[in-house]
């Protein structure tokens, strides 16, 4: 394998006596999607969060482009082109979706009343429907609050979020649970596009059909270590459940 | 980061006019207050719907507004502010200490206009650290808004009393009073409407058209989603509460020169007349919801209310229990439309 685009190698992160990873590696390439799997507690959402600038490892090193970097906020990720779709739905429910989309990241008016900070809600909401419309993401109205949407299209609305401002890398932590089938393939369809792009995708799911049916290659943790690499095309079922109960392990531990 | 570079946008429809229209808490507020006025206009039409009530109703209302608007931007981001009523008192005595001590004889009744900016200056700051002492107990120390903001409403009105002894200020300067406290404008506008009205549009503006307004609103709706966007909440926590305070040294400042005095005992319920005022006004206890247009009719109802027994010759007793039972009212109103969309 080539010099991945983004690269954990050893981290580390405990919380008091409780120690989440245990030197727990990772990479991902661009143009490639990877599931991140692993049983209950194996250390996914940590090691995410970690990665993302959610939170900080106690120890390791994380690379991006081939560099040494160091998130202490999401922002500093965000800052390279990394975005992250968290696992609870972190929308604000009485914002519209162009709203949402744009949190963060307002588009300013021309001129003097850009400068004091004045809003161009038309552009951002013209924008927005392009974006939507770009990711398949349905809506009827550009304008409602989105707690009123359904569950699915506001995850949608989460995982477009993210998507349209990622530029390199996009961390999901599970963004088809709690979707039905249709919405669930829509956010499915949503990473392709975004691969096809060039952004390497990381994907933590629990549901190993949709695991092996979207992903190029898939990384086990296992107790806050990373215990086996396959490649999605050549692994099995049997492979994947092998790996994160204990059964297989292809890493040494160190 | 670069934003997105897509041209053939606009392809989900916005509401209809009327579908946003029926579905906002301010027009259906505003319908209350029309029928109000219907009603007590017909029920007195000689003493009621005259220029003079209306202004009467305008310049009453003016002081309390200035703190509406800055309660509004509180509530709106999920907190409480319980002090403005003694932050307004606190201003105001400030105000009056500076303007007297840089007055011959120590009295500033005939005190010219440098003297009267010194203190309006007074007046602001003395507002502006309240809110500041609120904001940041409140966005760094965590402390729930309603245990701070009770805190300071007792500690700004024990800290204005011990400035004068707990006696009120009475000399204020007369080219104020008549300026700012009686004058009018525009053909008989008092001056002091005008002046609530600029602010409350200049807040209007701020809260619904800028980058501060939508991070207000988006704080109040998830501070959660909000840090993750990159929004710094503590920071923005700060701001509001500081503007507020602000906002509470300006009313101090008008009710100064409209009442010319201090007066230590009667702002007691300013607080909970602001609350009321934002609440019926429609924006959400809850955080994330509110126009400040209805915060505007939202002082008005209990103002129409009382004005109107009077003139009817109802005891005004009554408008304390119908404009409780309107803010009851205004707040299941809320709640049953948040149940409703977290059904979904």
């Amino acid at each position: 394998m080539n010099q991945p685009l983004f690269e954990a190698v050893d981290l580390t992160k405990s919380y008091g006596s409780v120690e989440a990873l245990r030197g727990a590696s990772f990479s991902v390439g661009a143009g490639e999607v990877v599931a991140l799997i692993g049983d209950n507690g194996a250390g996914k959402s940590t090691l995410v969060k970690c990665m993302a600038g959610a939170e900080q490892p106690t120890s390791g090193t994380i690379r991006f482009e081939g560099r040494d970097v160091r998130f202490d906020t999401p922002t500093d990720a965000r800052r390279l082109g990394i975005e992250t779709v968290y696992q609870d739905l972190a929308v604000a429910p009485e914002l519209d979706p162009a709203a949402n989309l744009f949190l963060g990241r307002e588009i300013r008016r021309q001129g003097i009343f850009g400068a004091l900070g004045m809003l161009d809600k038309k552009a951002m909401r013209t924008r927005a429907a392009a974006e939507f419309d770009r990711l398949g993401v349905r809506l009827q109205s550009i304008d409602v609050p989105i707690g009123s949407l359904s569950g699915g299209q506001r995850q949608s609305v989460a995982v477009a979020r993210s998507v349209v401002w990622a530029s390199k890398v996009v961390f999901m932590d599970e963004p088809t649970a709690a979707l039905g089938v249709v919405q669930r393939e829509r956010v499915l369809d949503v990473i392709r596009r975004v691969r096809d792009e060039g952004v390497a995708v990381v994907l933590i799911s629990h549901n190993m059909p949709e695991v092996l049916s979207v992903s190029d290659r898939v990384e086990v943790l296992r107790l806050g270590r990373r215990v086996a690499r396959f490649t999605a095309r050549d692994a099995t079922l049997e492979d994947l459940v092998g790996a994160m109960t204990g059964a297989l392990s292809q890493e040494e531990d160190t | 980061m670069t934003a997105p570079t897509v041209e053939n946008g606009g392809a989900i429809p916005r509401r209809s006019v009327s579908a946003r229209l029926l579905t906002a808490n301010t027009f259906w507020i505003a319908l209350v207050l029309l029928a109000l006025i219907i009603v007590f206009s017909v029920l007195a039409p000689n003493a009621f719907p005259t220029v003079f009530n209306f202004q009467r109703l305008a310049i009453e209302t003016a002081v309390l507004l200035v703190l509406a608007v800055g309660m509004t931007f509180v509530i709106i981001t999920g907190g409480i502010d319980l002090s403005v009523g003694s932050v307004l008192i606190f201003a105001g005595m400030v105000s009056a200490k500076t303007m007297n001590a840089l007055s011959d004889g120590g009295s500033a009744i005939d005190a010219g206009w440098g003297v009267i900016i010194a203190g309006l200056v007074a007046a602001v700051l003395g507002g502006a650290v309240w809110g500041f002492v609120n904001g940041f107990l409140i966005a760094h120390a965590k402390v729930p808004p309603l245990i701070v903001t009770l805190g300071s409403f007792g500690a700004a009105l024990g800290a204005a009393s011990l400035l004068n002894n707990g006696s009120d200020i009475r000399t204020v300067p007369t080219v104020l009073k008549r300026a700012l406290g009686s004058g009018t404008s525009f053909g008989g506008i008092p001056n002091l409407v005008i002046t609530a009205a600029v602010i409350t549009a200049i807040a209007a503006w701020l809260l619904h058209t800028t980058r501060f307004g939508r991070y207000t609103f988006a704080v109040g709706s998830n501070p959660e989603a909000a840090r993750r966007a990159g929004i710094g909440v503590t920071g923005h926590l700060m701001k509001v509460y500081l503007l507020t305070g602000l906002l509470a040294g300006a009313a101090g400042f008008m009710s100064l020169a409209y009442y010319s005095t201090t007066g230590i005992a009667a702002h007691a319920t300013d607080n909970l007349n602001a609350i009321a005022a934002v609440v019926m006004g429609g924006t959400s206890l809850f955080g994330g919801v509110g126009t400040m247009l209805g915060t505007v009719i939202g002082v008005f109802i209990p103002a129409v209310l009382k004005k109107g027994f009077n003139i009817t010759h109802v005891q005004d007793y009554w408008q304390m229990i119908a404009v409780g039972a309107v803010l009851v009212a205004a707040v299941w109103f809320d709640q049953q439309r948040r149940r409703a969309r977290n059904r979904l």
